[in-house]
């Protein structure tokens, strides 16, 4: 186990503009009662991925509310991982056929982890399944002891669920990012959505003149109307369903389309679909086919912004917090129901929904006619992110869940 | 807070029979919760129940019956859903074919779970009253404005309340209990507060001139 040395601390009074004083205020009164209470998050990974980037940004702001809360990473080979991955990729509901071996190196391993460190804290936040077996240790040392599914489990592989919820279910509760991707257990469940941070890079604001650098960097006219979508080139986001709504939309529009996402480079099958969006685009010079570096987020952050329209057009998701992201830029956004997507869209509030490539393009022409209501979709979108997808919102949900637990003892 | 409760429902007939066992915390958090978490929405979200039934079951005229009940109608969660079982339960067997046919996503009963705490604002009059109301988080001034029929078992609110009974100002108490939650944000019924206890304090106070303000 290695504890994780934090980089990135941004005082809790900047979110203030942001969010209000009140809300900063409250959070306070919310900390007030767990001052000096012990939090300990395990997670496997110090860097990449969602998890690690809102662990890098929660834990430093629960510190300074006065949390003693520290984040530790499981160690682990290569085969632990390659046994994690495929348990991952089963737990989304791929065939797997699990050997007894398997399951023994998970166990091993998490053996070895818990065993070295102490986990004596007050609240024990357990992230996904890797370190899941760490509940073992629990026989010994009290604490609430909470497992944090960051992953969609509405339909997993029957032989790793089992294996995994002999673990799941000796904790105090759980939490998930959507209700669908809960599961029927005895142990409460709660529902903690995932969560972007408005200061980041990503999201913060940016001057008119960078967002005017980039789209000249990639030959975009900034005067017609951009769609666009924002994803790794991935069949389940569906690049190329998204060109077909995009020529259905041009038969009324002049309009242009970026699809950008990271280098598919290190990835065979990425890049196999990045040539297939190629071919699908058939060298039409108003689709943008962007490969971004590996960290890009302030390109991603000026195409966004940039954007007439945000699609989505995914065919499977996991929670879709580009969405999000988007939303928060105040872009309307035309995006297929699926997974945690419709948590963030909803229908004609903060968003269209769409089932099909036409439905998508019926969407976008919809908003292209009708500039005011995708501006109020916009806002409407903005709103219900501050509300419910902010990194502060992430933490007002630990501290409520921290208290509750506590006043339930 | 929300838990995610053990019901959930993929057709209208299913919908019923959550509505009739999920649990009180379950109705309170679609219909009071879902003011405060959707509370920037001024048309056509009045609870989730009709946004479902709306959206996913597709069926706008049942939708419209569930958005168009009033929380300010209700003292208790028993009442409520009393009133919610028996507008789908009629849907129901007036077009008995919708009550089988699947939504486009599941409804998953929810529950919340409130932890309250003191601001640590206080007032005694109505100038702390004011600035108090203009600091208080979103959550704080639904839980005062809001869901605080409920605790009082009053068709009034905790502010309405605190003027009447403890500063005698009845006219004032009313004035902000009829500011209609449905068709304001909460931001723009914070603001209305604000102003009706600024002129109030003008009538006491001519000479003050200060400008009302949303937090």
């Amino acid at each position: 186990m290695t504890p994780v040395q934090l980089a990135n601390r941004v005082p809790l009074d900047d979110y203030a503009p942001v969010i209000g004083a009140g809300e900063i205020e409250e959070m306070r009164a919310l900390a007030k009662p767990l001052a000096g209470c012990s939090v300990e998050m395990v997670n496997s990974t110090a860097v990449g991925g969602g998890v690690a980037e809102m662990l890098n940004r929660l834990v430093p702001l629960a510190e300074e509310l006065g949390l003693n809360i520290r984040w530790e990473v499981m160690t682990g080979g290569d085969d632990f991982f390659e046994v994690t991955k495929a348990f991952h990729n089963a737990l989304h509901g791929e065939p797997y056929h699990p050997e007894p071996a398997h399951f023994d190196i998970f166990r091993a391993y998490n053996e070895q982890n818990f065993k070295r460190i102490p986990l004596d804290a007050e609240f024990i936040i357990i992230h996904d399944p890797q370190p899941a077996g760490f509940i073992q240790a629990r026989s010994q040392k009290a604490g609430h002891w909470i497992w944090r599914c960051h992953i969609d489990l509405s339909h997993p592989n029957p032989s790793v669920w089992d294996f995994l919820e002999s673990y799941v279910s000796q904790y105090d509760g759980a939490i998930f990012s959507s209700p669908q991707f809960a599961r029927q257990l005895q142990i409460p469940q709660y529902l903690f959505f995932p969560a972007i941070d408005p200061l980041a890079e990503k999201n913060r604001e940016l001057e008119p003149e960078f967002i005017m650098q980039v789209l000249e960097r990639y030959s975009i006219d900034p005067v017609r109307p951009i769609l666009t979508q924002i994803s790794r080139f991935d069949r389940l986001k569906d690049p190329v369903g998204v060109i077909r709504a995009y020529r259905i939309v041009r038969r009324y529009f002049d309009c242009q389309l970026i699809l950008a996402g990271g280098s598919a480079s290190d990835d065979p099958e990425g890049a196999q679909v990045l040539k297939e969006v190629r071919q699908a685009a058939e060298d039409d010079p108003d689709i943008k086919v962007l490969e971004l570096p590996p960290w890009a987020p302030l390109e991603v952050n000026a195409l966004q912004r940039a954007s007439t329209i945000v699609l989505q057009k995914s065919l499977r998701e996991g929670f879709g917090l580009t969405v999000s992201e988007a939303l928060w830029k105040k872009k309307p956004v035309v995006a297929a129901a699926v997974g945690g997507i419709p948590n963030q869209v909803i229908h004609k509030h903060t968003g269209l929904l769409a089932h099909s490539v036409e439905g998508a393009a019926y969407q976008v022409r919809f908003l292209l006619s009708h500039p005011e209501i995708a501006a109020r979709l916009g806002e409407n979108g903005h709103a219900h992110v501050k509300e419910n997808f902010l990194i502060t919102q992430n933490l007002k949900r630990y501290l409520t869940l921290f208290l509750a637990s506590l006043r339930a003892a | 807070m929300t838990r995610i409760g053990n019901h959930s429902a993929g057709t209208l007939a299913e919908f019923l029979n959550g509505l009739e066992h999920c649990s009180d915390a379950s109705i309170f958090h679609h219909t009071f919760q879902t003011l405060s978490s959707h509370h920037y929405l001024t048309e056509g979200f009045s609870n989730d129940f009709a946004q479902w039934v709306f959206a996913d079951a597709n069926r706008d005229a049942l939708a419209e019956q569930l958005a168009a009940l009033d929380i300010r109608d209700y003292t208790s969660i028993a009442a409520l859903r009393a009133d919610l079982c028996r507008i789908v339960r009629e849907f129901i067997e007036q077009h008995p074919e919708f009550g089988r046919q699947q939504a486009l996503e599941r409804f998953y009963f929810c529950e919340s779970i409130e932890v309250n705490l003191p601001f640590g604002l206080t007032a005694s009059n109505l100038e702390e009253f004011h600035r108090a109301i203009a600091h208080l988080s979103h959550s704080a001034f639904y839980f005062h404005f809001i869901s605080s029929r409920l605790r009082l078992h009053l068709r009034t609110n905790d502010f309405s309340y605190w003027l009447a009974n403890a500063l005698g100002l009845k006219t004032l108490a009313e004035s902000i209990n009829r500011i209609d939650i449905y068709t304001n944000t909460l931001d723009s019924a914070r603001a209305k507060v604000l102003r009706l206890v600024e002129r109030e304090r003008r009538k006491h106070d001519p000479g003050s001139t200060r400008e009302s303000r949303p937090a």
